[in-house]
């Protein structure tokens, strides 16, 4: 008997003992991250003013702000959302309601799955190769928005997708019962009904595409802009200037990553504190397509 | 009562009444074609995805073709320096592919074991309450932008290794690596959690009624059941570390040289292309072809793994 009691004993501690070490390897990670906002907050946080938030880049570092940077990061955010919104939902809607079983779907499946697979920088060089040499085009926040919305492209196809596929059967049947058409009842009942978890997945790919710097830099993105993108709105007709489509562009991780590569330390400080900005932006984004996902989670009873 | 209405068709006279055939002919006929306008629309969108991967394809192997006209491929896989810049240039790949797997394996000996214990952690020991806060928490780690990450590990982890390694210099793949793989984390982790728990309760409480505690369960139990989708998991995060950029661009160095151990400085594939792409070299010289091979080379290397982990997730999938 007393074996068996030890036996127990031991086993119990063995439980014990890997619960700490799973409770150990998760702190890892997570406070890994509280040390990453926390260096870069020691660093960066007594940098951030007004002036370093309206400035342009400068060769004096004390002088020098990231202006360009985030209308930049502003402007190709919203080609990239244009881009890959609309064409990923109309993708996702076709793989799930449309397409047929057959090997074409499958190609098209598996196609999907390794280009969200595919490192970032490979997006850059085909975006150079075709975009900016192919077709010349310049090297514009139209380009960069493209290139960033092919890579976010996967990221709202895959998460359309899982939104379409929790409606339950039931919902297209009473549709088709009431004798809507395929398209009556993805526009009126289908979409509707996922935009919660497109919402999330768009969110997401934005905070992704805002952080992405390799595929700019290979493109050719300057980290030197004196300037501002024109106006998207004119006091005179037809009110809406495209004009800063075709403008050069810099973005916040492209600066960040210039004033890493410095070697003086004034520099490294612009660098955390633009980084603290970049943090801002990807967590605050996060925390709303967290919040967005529970909400819907909740509201949403089939 | 449904049986009985079906089978008393209604009058056919009233139905003609309500709807001229001409009338319902146009309407049906115009109905039927926007519903193949717009299913075309969506089955271009839905092809958009293998148009850009032929992009890919397309535009690598066109300019990979250029610098093969230069370069043997021979020379290409097996010369053992790269050094593009001299005035007897030599490229091979070898040094850059050594940069990009040594850093890859320094990245996965800290994902691969972490990643899986926090899966069966949060998975079979982790109370409801604590995975549902720790696991979005979990997932921020792979949403912080990975020059950030290459700040980190160039002002923060480096120098700090250098008071652990004497001697260490503040380039190095070693603090490069260390940090990706805490990048990496959520990757393997997410996805192993959701292959570990879709293992049916069942066979976990068989373990149980046989005397096995929560240890032995999870691990003689959970993780072979669970193992094609722990398998997919794995090569996801292999296949996002060869692909990795930024952080070894700025923490790693940039200088290609072949060497294996990882507390030196290297170049990989990656930090490769980035450092030709921030000089301006002129379209179609042999530099600027140079970095598409590399692509080319990338790419291959990525799309092996992501095959293998799609099929590994689809096994998964018709498992249970």
């Amino acid at each position: 008997m007393a074996d068996v009691a030890q036996l127990i004993r031991y086993r119990k501690r063995q439980d014990l003992l890997f619960n700490i070490m799973g409770m150990v390897c998760t702190l890892v990670g997570l406070l890994t991250l509280a040390l990453l906002l926390f260096d870069l907050a020691y660093e960066g946080l007594t940098r951030i003013d007004w002036q370093f938030l309206t400035s342009f880049p400068s060769r004096k570092a004390e002088r020098a702000g990231i202006l360009s940077a985030w209308v930049g990061s502003l402007c190709i955010m919203f080609v990239t959302m244009m881009s890959a919104v609309p064409l990923g939902v109309a993708a996702a809607v076709y793989l799930e309601e449309y397409a047929p079983k057959n090997r074409f779907t499958t190609l098209v499946e598996i196609n999907i799955a390794n280009l969200a697979g595919v490192p970032s920088i490979i997006y850059g060089l085909m975006a150079l190769g075709l975009l900016v040499y192919g077709l010349g085009l310049s090297r514009s926040i139209l380009v960069g928005g493209l290139t960033l919305g092919m890579l976010a492209l996967p990221i709202v196809i895959v998460t359309t997708r899982e939104a379409l596929r929790s409606i339950p059967s039931t919902i297209r049947e009473a549709a088709y019962a009431a004798g809507a058409t395929k398209w009556q009842v993805v526009r009126y009942h289908l979409v509707p009904y996922s935009l919660g978890g497109i919402a999330t997945g768009t969110i997401i790919a934005m905070s992704r595409a805002v952080g992405e710097t390799a595929p700019l830099i290979t493109i050719g993105a300057l980290s030197f802009i004196g300037f501002l993108p024109p106006s998207p709105l004119q006091s005179s007709p037809p009110f809406v200037n495209f004009g800063w489509l075709g403008s050069p562009f810099t973005v916040m991780p492209i600066q960040m990553f210039n004033w890493v590569s410095r070697p003086t330390e004034d520099f490294h400080r612009n660098a955390a504190a633009t980084g603290l900005v970049l943090m801002l932006f990807t967590l605050s984004m996060n925390a709303v397509a967290i919040y967005v996902r529970y909400r819907v989670r909740r509201k949403i009873h089939w | 009562m449904r049986v009985s209405i079906l089978s008393q068709p209604p009058p056919s006279s009233r139905i003609q009444r309500l709807r001229p055939k001409r009338l319902h002919d146009a309407r049906r006929w115009k109905r039927e074609w926007k519903e193949r306008i717009i299913q075309a629309l969506l089955f271009l969108a839905g092809s958009s995805s293998v148009a850009i991967t032929l992009a890919i394809v397309g535009v690598l192997f066109y300019e990979s073709l250029g610098f093969f006209r230069h370069v043997s491929i021979v020379e290409f896989l097996t010369e053992t320096t790269w050094t593009p810049q001299f005035a007897n240039p030599k490229y091979g790949i070898l040094p850059l592919v050594g940069g990009t797997l040594v850093t890859t394996a320094v990245a996965l000996s800290v994902a691969l074991p972490i990643g899986t214990i926090v899966a069966l952690y949060l998975s079979e020991f982790a109370h409801h309450s604590v995975r549902e806060t720790v696991k979005p928490a979990l997932e921020l780690l792979s949403a912080v932008p990975t020059v950030v990450y290459g700040y980190f590990a160039l002002g923060f982890i480096a120098p700090a290794m250098q008071h652990i390694i004497p001697g260490l210099p503040m380039f190095n793949m070693l603090s490069a690596g260390l940090v990706m793989g805490i990048m990496i984390i959520p990757y393997v982790s997410s996805l192993s959690e959701d292959a570990m728990r879709s293992v049916p309760m069942l066979l976990r409480e068989g373990s149980h009624a046989l005397g096995g505690n929560k240890v032995m369960t999870a691990i003689n139990v959970v993780v072979p059941s669970a193992l094609s989708g722990i398998g997919a998991a794995y090569i996801l995060g292999i296949s996002r570390a060869i692909g990795e950029t930024m952080i070894v661009a700025v923490a790693a160095g940039m200088q290609p040289s072949l060497t294996l151990n990882p507390t030196q400085p290297a170049a990989t594939i990656t930090a490769f292309i980035v450092a030709v792409s921030l000089g301006d070299l002129p379209h179609g010289s042999i530099g600027y072809q140079s970095i598409f091979a590399c692509g080319l080379v990338l790419f291959f290397m990525t799309l092996f793994f992501n095959l293998i982990g799609h099929f590994l997730r689809r096994r998964f999938h018709q498992a249970y």
